[in-house]
């Protein structure tokens, strides 16, 4: 981009910039201390001010867009019904200039090995308390120094491969630390789903500013993935993600990153310690894990030896760490250097360690156990953060418990200075620093917001690697304090500019598509792709009966009518009560369906995932509106083509291997059941007449019945088309030689020419319906094959998911 | 004196699952001028697939076990025999509470041994603003820290109700505080949170009583099951004290240690995890014999 086109186009970047006002004292990313537009960012802004307003918008929305269509989202802790949010993408970046990130890298490596150092010394040696470094009581009464882990050194050598820091740049220009993340540290894939969106948003831009790009960092760190993943004999085991699980706030990032780095996504109770060695529960056994990259938290990772109360973590995690047989990044006990009171002290253990100053400063902390630094504090809380010395909150996730420039915020203590008095020893000062503020837009206009960098390091076999580039936090209001960084503000992309392209770098992908390993199922995802298929046919069912229910209803307006009577009674039979017309049950098996889906969300599309969380959506909204009879069957109707929609979407898009074979087995033995539940009662010779039209209604079979016979169904009809017919998908003969094809796969280690021991319960029933006639099935025959189908499904969670 | 213990400890297991895990805190610890274990023997049956003994942070001996079949009951069988000699209680050299602080500042350490572990939270116990206003309004007499901890102990064992069908081993020690009712476990975890809420750093001692008085002496209460009492750091000059509030002693021949812990969890005799959901049940037989005819 040059002078002239900056020159052109003054009359756009002026109105861009009518409103930008930095606020004095404070820096900014866009303009130096002087004033003048940093040289980094010209290009950017000439492109931007060519745009017209109508074109910035679409631009941006191809961002936005993508997020929502890749399924980007983040999660609130809330009692909120959708927590799920849109990623709050602020599509202006942040853009820095090579030279100035480089030197910035370089006091973070400094940062990253003191910090190694400190861990090894408070589960080694201790020797940082005994000399006076630290205090011994903010060590020994930190929930997070965790004891069973003194002693255990990591197999690999190394505590810590995976840091991430949050900076900022104070009013001089020059950079600052905000706050370590060392427990589990996220930002990774948050940087990366950003950088997808920008990518969008600034296609041909990019290659012209000379953006470095992230891949070669996400190489290195899966290359490290796989060395510390191999046993020592050299056999390689598996690469994991250790995940708390959908409820946690960045699952996404989780599911995100596992997908990208082709490791597994695994929950606490995937694993199972067998012998010292950590291993995953998969169909076909248990597999060794070489490491798992930890995103629980170390207190929560095994219920015997840390919190006990935690259905999170694996029981025995602890002792094969003991044992040297599993690398774990970071290693346990490592949330221990979050605490705020450490940034008091590791200056000066940088000096004691290294014998060199910190060469990015952190943020100026005070510990008040100290007297002089408590009376320093005391003649200072006007420009003070003060707060408990062993939160691990960065300084802009200030709770209540924290004094914010001489105010309680709530806390309901008598005075500042008593609390320092008799509280001290856990308490810190910490400055109110004043962020450095960048541009977003909004409306036509840049305006400056305060931000903070999030920067990422992994550890390679080279030393510390950094993401160049990373995400940003951007606050919604123009406060600079950290108050303007708390709810509601909104994240950017981090660009690292170059003078020069990029050259040569050995990118992913660029010469040979690299294969991953083929991985067996683990049984949990089997289990909830099982109960997937199970709960969306249940549901489905379910909602064939209330549309009958309301159809009949609206057909003769009497509730004593024999036909709606046995239908009430066999909803209520299995828990669906017709006293509202959208059953609160209907929400229920949606609900759980939900529930399944999203433990397994990394092995279908996002397409069916929305699919699902649309029907749960959408059945809450027919039930605040629809009323009984024709308005409640036709809400039925609508519903029915959602699920529809989905069952589609996985027919047509899913992968058919061991996760497909699984989810088509929960459907169709749960269809099987249904459809014999029905036959037993609505083709019985005893029910009342119109009950026979009501079976094949329910089996969705009315037209192809039509087809076949003439007039209303008759007991004998419905079971001849529903329990017999080898061509109706629709009947429970065809749906137990589907199971019967799938059965096989399920017991590869059976004796050849053998059946399965689910076959062997399934056969039976296929030989009775095939010799069957409709005159000879009684109800008491379908009721016996619901024993026998459960069998099955017993049999083959005895097998695999457990 | 010499002791021959015998304890016997069974789970019942409603719903068994695939696999257990257990850890165990049932062999005794030799204590330095206190308790030697001459024998110790635990046995588990079903015999587990995977077993290791090995001491914990705080030096306890601790026993890891894995079940990897199906179980519906485990025993745990504790065979032991301890000569125990505890040091006579000494002359009262502990400091004053502004005096313990200051000496606390001159230990920095976080070795198994230090008092700083036994200060602050610990997993049952957190500071309590009720129980730390009883034990300064019961211990104001008191000057020393010895003192103090002797008026505490025994204003709770005064204002405590012994009474097993009260509390559980889950029941918070504020809540037995409230209700004046509890078990051994209940005591120490109160006299813990208060001494801490005082200042003096204070963790738990699982252990036996021996089963029978001498002769002319009453029966201990606890004797029938595992005991629990507490100690508390009084200072370098006479180090840590046992305190046993239930029965208004300090410790003394009386008493046999298990292991040390900051609160129960940390020296819960069976700590288990069971991938299985329904309920358990355990059963508790203790003896303890002495071995000499005459007290050592």
């Amino acid at each position: 981009m040059t002078q002239d086109t900056l020159v052109d186009n003054g009359a756009t970047m002026q109105s861009l910039l009518q409103t930008y006002c930095v606020e004095e004292g404070v820096a900014d990313e866009l303009f130096d201390l002087n004033g003048k537009m940093r040289p980094v960012w010209k290009g950017f802004m000439a492109h931007l001010s060519q745009l017209s307003a109508d074109d910035v918008d679409e631009h941006f929305a191809r961002g936005v867009n993508y997020l929502r269509d890749a399924g980007v989202y983040f999660r609130h802790y809330t009692d909120d019904q959708t927590p799920d949010h849109d990623w709050p993408l602020s599509p202006v970046p942040v853009i820095i200039q090579e030279n100035e990130w480089d030197s910035i890298c370089a006091g973070l490596k400094q940062r990253a090995d003191l910090l190694e150092q400190v861990m090894a010394d408070l589960y080694g040696p201790g020797r940082l308390i005994e000399d006076g470094y630290l205090p011994a009581e903010l060590i020994a009464q930190n929930p997070s120094w965790l004891r069973p882990m003194v002693g255990v050194a990591p197999v690999s050598g190394h505590y810590l491969h995976l840091l991430s820091f949050e900076i900022s740049r104070n009013p001089d220009g020059t950079w600052f630390v905000l706050g370590d993340r060392t427990q589990a540290p996220a930002g990774a894939g948050f940087a990366l789903e950003n950088r997808m969106a920008s990518r969008r948003i600034f296609q041909d831009l990019m290659p012209r500013t000379n953006v470095r790009r992230l891949d070669f960092f996400f190489r290195q760190f899966r290359d490290g993935l796989d060395r510390l993943s191999m046993a020592p004999n050299g056999v390689q085991r598996r690469s994991a993600i250790l995940t708390p699980g959908p409820n946690n706030a960045s699952y996404f990032e989780h599911l995100f990153v596992a997908r990208y780095l082709g490791v597994m996504l695994l929950e606490g109770e995937d694993l199972i310690v067998h012998d010292g060695e950590v291993k995953v529960r998969t169909v076909a056994g248990l597999e060794p894990v070489g490491i798992l990259w930890r995103r629980l938290d170390s207190e929560f990772s095994d219920p015997l030896e840390l919190l006990e109360d935690t259905q999170l973590g694996t029981p025995g995690l602890v002792n094969a760490l003991r044992q040297g047989n599993v690398n774990m990044i970071n290693a346990l006990g490592s949330g221990v250097l979050e605490m705020r009171a450490m940034l008091a002290f590791l200056p000066r253990i940088s000096e004691a360690l290294t014998g060199e100053a910190l060469r990015l400063p952190n943020l100026a902390t005070w510990w008040c156990g100290q007297k002089e630094a408590r009376d320093y504090v005391k003649s200072n809380v006007g420009r003070m953060m003060i707060g408990p010395a062993l939160a691990q909150d960065l300084p802009f996730d200030i709770d209540a418990a924290t004094a914010f420039g001489g105010k309680f915020r709530g806390s309901g203590k008598p005075s500042i200075e008593n609390w320092i008095d008799t509280e001290g020893a856990m308490l810190v000062g910490q400055e109110m620093v004043r962020l450095s503020t960048t541009p977003t837009y909004q409306d036509g206009r840049l305006m400056p917001r305060p931000m903070t960098v999030r920067v990422t390091a992994a550890r390679t076999s080279e030393g510390w690697s950094f993401m160049p580039g990373g995400y940003a936090r951007i606050g919604p209001v123009s406060d600079v304090t950290a108050l303007g960084m708390q709810k509601g503000g909104s994240v950017a992309d981090v660009w690292v500019a170059g003078q020069t392209p990029e050259t040569d770098a050995p990118f992913w992908n660029a010469t040979s598509p690299q294969e991953i390993r083929s991985e067996a199922l683990p049984s949990r995802a089997a289990e909830n792709l099982f109960w997937l298929g199970r709960y969306v046919e249940r549901a489905e069912n379910a909602l064939r009966l209330n549309r009958a229910y309301h159809l009949r209803y609206a057909e003769t307006g009497d509730l004593d009518d024999p036909r709606l009577v046995l239908l009430r009674h066999f909803m209520a039979g299995i828990g669906i009560s017709t006293d509202q017309p959208v059953p609160d049950a209907l929400g229920y098996l949606a609900g759980l369906a939900s529930g399944c889906a999203s433990k397994v969300r990394d092995r279908f599309s996002p397409d069916g995932w929305s699919a699902l969380q649309n029907l749960q959506r959408t059945i809450k909204d027919h039930q605040t509106k629809a009323r009984a009879g024709d308005e409640a069957a036709r809400a039925m109707g609508a519903l029915l083509r959602d699920t529809a929609g989905f069952s589609g979407l996985i027919h047509e898009n899913m992968y058919r291997f061991t996760a497909w074979n699984f989810l088509s087995f929960g459907w169709a033995l749960e269809r099987a059941d249904g459809l014999a539940s029905v036959l037993a009662t609505f083709a019985a010779p005893d029910a009342p007449s119109g009950a026979a039209d009501l079976a094949v209604e329910l089996a969705d079979s009315v037209v192809t019945h039509r087809r076949l016979y003439r007039g209303a169904a008759l007991p004998e009809t419905a079971v001849d088309l529903i329990a017999l017919d080898p061509h109706n998908p629709r009947a429970l003969l065809f749906q137990i030689e589907e199971m019967l094809r799938l059965a096989p796969l399920f017991d590869p280690s059976r004796p050849a020419n053998r059946p399965s021991k689910v076959s062997r319960l399934l056969l039976p029933l296929q030989s009775q319906l095939c010799v069957a006639t409709a005159d000879r099935m009684t109800p008491d025959m379908f009721r016996d094959m619901r024993v026998e189908l459960a069998k099955a499904s017993d049999q083959l969670s005895a097998y695999y998911l457990r | 004196m010499r002791y021959r213990i015998s304890v016997t400890i069974s789970y019942d297991y409603q719903f068994p699952s695939d696999h257990a895990r257990n850890i165990l805190h049932l062999l005794p610890i030799s204590v330095p001028g206190e308790q030697t274990v001459i024998d110790a023997d635990l046995r588990i049956g079903p015999n587990p697939q995977e077993r290791w003994d090995a001491p914990d942070f705080f030096g306890n001996q601790t026993t890891w076990i894995s079940h990897h079949n199906p179980v519906h009951e485990i025993d745990f069988t504790l065979k032991a025999e301890i000569d125990r000699r505890a040091a006579p209680l000494r002359f009262d050299m502990s400091p004053d509470l502004a005096q313990l602080t200051a000496e606390l500042r001159t230990r920095p350490n976080i070795g198994p041994s230090s008092p700083h572990h036994f200060l602050g939270v610990s997993p049952r116990i957190r500071p309590n603003s009720a129980i730390t206003r009883y034990a300064r309004d019961v211990t104001g007499q008191s000057v020393s820290v010895l003192e103090k901890v002797h008026a505490f102990g025994s204003a709770l064992h005064k204002d405590m109700t012994f009474d097993p069908r009260a509390t559980d081993a889950l029941t918070p020690p504020e809540i037995a505080f409230e209700q004046k009712r509890g078990v051994c476990q209940d005591y120490a975890h109160i006299m813990i949170a208060g001494l801490r809420g005082l200042g003096v750093p204070a963790g738990y001692v699982s252990g036996f009583l021996r089963t029978n008085p001498p002769p002319g002496q009453p029966r201990l209460a606890g004797v029938d099951a595992m005991h629990a009492w507490v100690r508390a750091w009084c200072g370098p000059q006479i180090g840590w004290v046992e305190f046993d509030p239930t029965n208004d002693v300090f410790v003394q021949n009386d008493h046999i240690t298990l292991g040390y812990g900051r609160d129960y969890v940390d020296v819960a005799p069976v700590r288990g995890s069971m991938r299985s959901s329904g309920g358990q049940a355990s059963r508790q037989a203790v003896d303890v014999e002495p071995l000499d005819s005459v007290d050592g």
